[in-house]
């Protein structure tokens, strides 16, 4: 990727992220982190990785997101000046975040990682295949394991979110019922 | 140049700031958003690491860790409906009950 | 060089999704009155001149005159970054799907080789998925930012019935993908060049009606068209989610319909019906089956083969609409029973079965 184009949606990223965390309105809040997953999706396409950023966006910034934009329509959130914690608390999260970011940066930079530019890549890096090849024999267990935690998750979000019928409903007939 | 330490440092960068989200935030649902912008910042590194070292299992656990959030955000959300039908709201100082 | 041929062939692309949403809405109000038997809209004319009967000023020059040049406002207490990005994020999607999907095979043209399709998307199929899954953003954010507590409950049905048949679509996808054994859309037209028998071409209808019949339906039920068009409801709610849009934004809103009407007909042609191929038409010649090859020049053939895919297009486009003014609209539970209960686990049944066959009697390519 061309430095003209990184360093222009890094700082996109970067302000996305921030519109995520200070927003004040949780709808806008939910389009910055859209927005932010879809330039992440960008990085995936550059390096080389086309099934993730697809995935991403299918899963992610299509599903996801959509759910949580369902959530806080329904729930009908609006701006709460009761949000936020005290400044002094603000002031003390912000110097352990610059810590954080300094230190875990810092050590991220100096690992040697060798680049496309001295070793080629595999053939096929990225592909379907070559990714499906490998979560149905080197991740073969992980990969059913996950099926099966996507149905409890689907049984329990039902479950959890479904309204306890109070005696009236129970009485009369559901609607639809006779067409 | 652009190398792969350029999006590992990029990540960092967005871990920190979802931190921020966590802990600053008492909205559930945007501290909820800023755990699954922690949870891309951690994909963004592995799949940098996949295309420094040629290897296809830094993907295939982003595959693994896309899914399971969705399955966490799916939960997550249920049980913030579920609290907030039970107490009309959802801001994290008013729900406290367990706290001491 | 690269860039100018790659920006022409997008712009190609856009102004192509664009023109035929435009045309649609034309094809729509006059198939409309030709199967409710009356007329249609023919009252403007241009300087007395214009062809009265064909209703072309009305619908492609007074119609979109008249949206344009109408009040644009936002409703009190609405949030207003919002309201107006609804539109654009339900009309962005509609028209970048085209990108994938190819319009012509690679054509010689001094000296180079160029692909007619806008962008060269390996994983073509996922893009599409993606971007269909995009559209939603559009239903939920003009209900929320219209406050308005009907155009909301217009608008979280609206988004429950996408992401439902998104389901089903992208199932009866993944049987196609099975049958191809590639996601490249390009590889799977040119797969469908092939004959079987010697003379039956090898069109995706031929191995797979199931998924054709669920894609054309699901990409219907994604488009909110009738007989699934209880989030607009035209004759019961005033307009459903964008009720409290008006002027420009509400021709978005109208021209993202239209959008997704072409981009469901680009889609099941380029899985079903062969997209820019020709029976017996190839670069080599014409080979009727127990005839000589004709040679015909490979630039008249790629041409033949763009309209093809045009000729196709329209046609599904056609009967889209005639499917509309046809069939009455669905309840808005008998339409999640039917995406739910009876879509999705055919298209599941899909799968398993052209698993079985692949795995039984080979491959196709």
């Amino acid at each position: 990727m061309s430095p003209y184009l990184f360093y222009p949606l890094a700082c996109l990223t970067i302000a996305g992220a921030l519109g995520v965390v200070l927003n004040n309105n949780p709808v806008r809040s939910a389009l910055s982190l859209v927005a932010t997953l879809f330039l992440l999706a960008v990085y995936y396409i550059a390096l080389q990785a086309h099934l993730v950023a697809a995935l991403q966006i299918i899963v992610y910034a299509g599903a996801v997101m959509v759910l949580f934009l369902f959530v806080i329509t329904l729930l009908n959130l609006s701006p709460d000046p009761a949000d936020r914690t005290s400044p002094l608390f603000g002031a003390a999260a912000l110097g352990s975040a610059l810590l954080l970011a300094v230190v875990l940066g810092r050590a991220l930079w100096a690992t040697t990682l060798p680049g496309a530019a001295n070793t080629p890549l595999p053939e096929g890096f990225g592909t379907t295949v070559v990714l499906a090849r490998q979560l149905f024999s080197e991740y073969l267990v992980a990969f059913e394991l996950t099926s099966i935690l996507l149905l409890v998750a689907v049984v329990g979000a039902v479950v959890l979110a479904k309204r306890d019928p109070s005696p009236a409903d129970m009485d009369a007939p559901a609607p639809g019922r006779e067409a | 140049m652009v190398t792969p330490n350029h999006y590992l440092a990029l990540s960092a960068v967005l871990f920190a700031i979802g931190s921020i989200g966590v802990v600053v935030r008492r909205n559930l649902v945007i501290i909820f958003m800023s755990v699954e912008l922690m949870l891309n910042a951690a994909n963004l590194a592995f799949v940098a690491v996949a295309y420094g070292r040629g290897l296809m299992s830094g993907q295939s656990i982003v595959f693994f860790v896309m899914t399971v959030a969705a399955a966490e955000a799916a939960v997550g959300l249920a049980v913030i409906l579920a609290m907030f039908r039970n107490r009309q709201t959802v801001n994290a100082d008013d729900i406290a009950l367990l706290r001491w | 060089m690269e860039w100018l041929i790659a920006g022409v062939k997008c712009l190609l692309v856009i102004l192509l999704v664009l023109q035929l949403s435009a045309l649609m809405l034309w094809v729509e109000r006059k198939g409309a009155a030709l199967i409710q038997n009356r007329i249609g809209a023919n009252r403007a004319n241009l300087l007395g001149i214009f062809p009265v009967n064909l209703g072309f000023t009305n619908t492609l020059i007074a119609d979109p005159v008249k949206m344009f040049t109408k009040e644009d406002y936002v409703p009190d207490g609405a949030d207003k970054f919002i309201h107006s990005l609804a539109p654009f994020l339900a009309l962005f999607p509609a028209i970048i799907t085209f990108a994938a999907i190819p319009f012509g095979d690679t054509i010689e043209l001094a000296g180079r080789s160029i692909e007619l399709r806008a962008v060269g998307i390996d994983v073509g199929i996922l893009y599409i998925s993606a971007t269909v899954a995009m559209g939603v953003y559009g239903v939920v954010l003009a209900g929320w930012a219209s406050n308005n507590r009907w155009a909301l409950l217009g608008s979280i049905r609206g988004t429950a019935q996408m992401i439902s048949y998104e389901l089903a679509m992208g199932l009866a996808v993944v049987s196609c993908v099975l049958l191809y054994g590639t996601l490249d859309l390009q590889d799977m037209v040119r797969q469908q060049g092939q004959m079987l028998f010697g003379w039956l071409p090898a069109w995706g209808v031929v191995y797979q009606q199931l998924a054709f019949i669920l894609i054309f339906t699901a990409g219907m039920a994604e488009s909110k068209r009738v007989p699934f068009d209880i989030p607009e409801a035209e004759s019961e709610l005033v307009a459903g989610y964008f009720t409290e849009y008006s002027g420009g934004k509400q021709a978005s809103f109208m021209l993202a319909d239209f959008a997704e009407v072409v981009m469901v007909a680009g889609l099941v042609t380029t899985l079903f019906f062969g997209g820019w191929q020709i029976p017996y038409l190839s670069s080599q010649g014409l080979a009727l089956p127990g005839m000589a090859v004709i040679t015909v020049s490979p630039l008249l053939v790629s041409l033949l083969q763009v309209a093809a895919f045009l000729v196709k297009v329209l046609f599904f486009c056609w009967l889209q609409v005639l499917v509309r003014w046809t069939v009455p609209r669905f309840r808005y539970d008998q339409l999640m029973n039917l995406g739910w209960k009876a879509m999705m686990p055919i298209a599941l049944l899909n799968v398993f079965v052209t698993a079985l066959a692949i795995l039984l009697f080979g491959e196709v390519a």
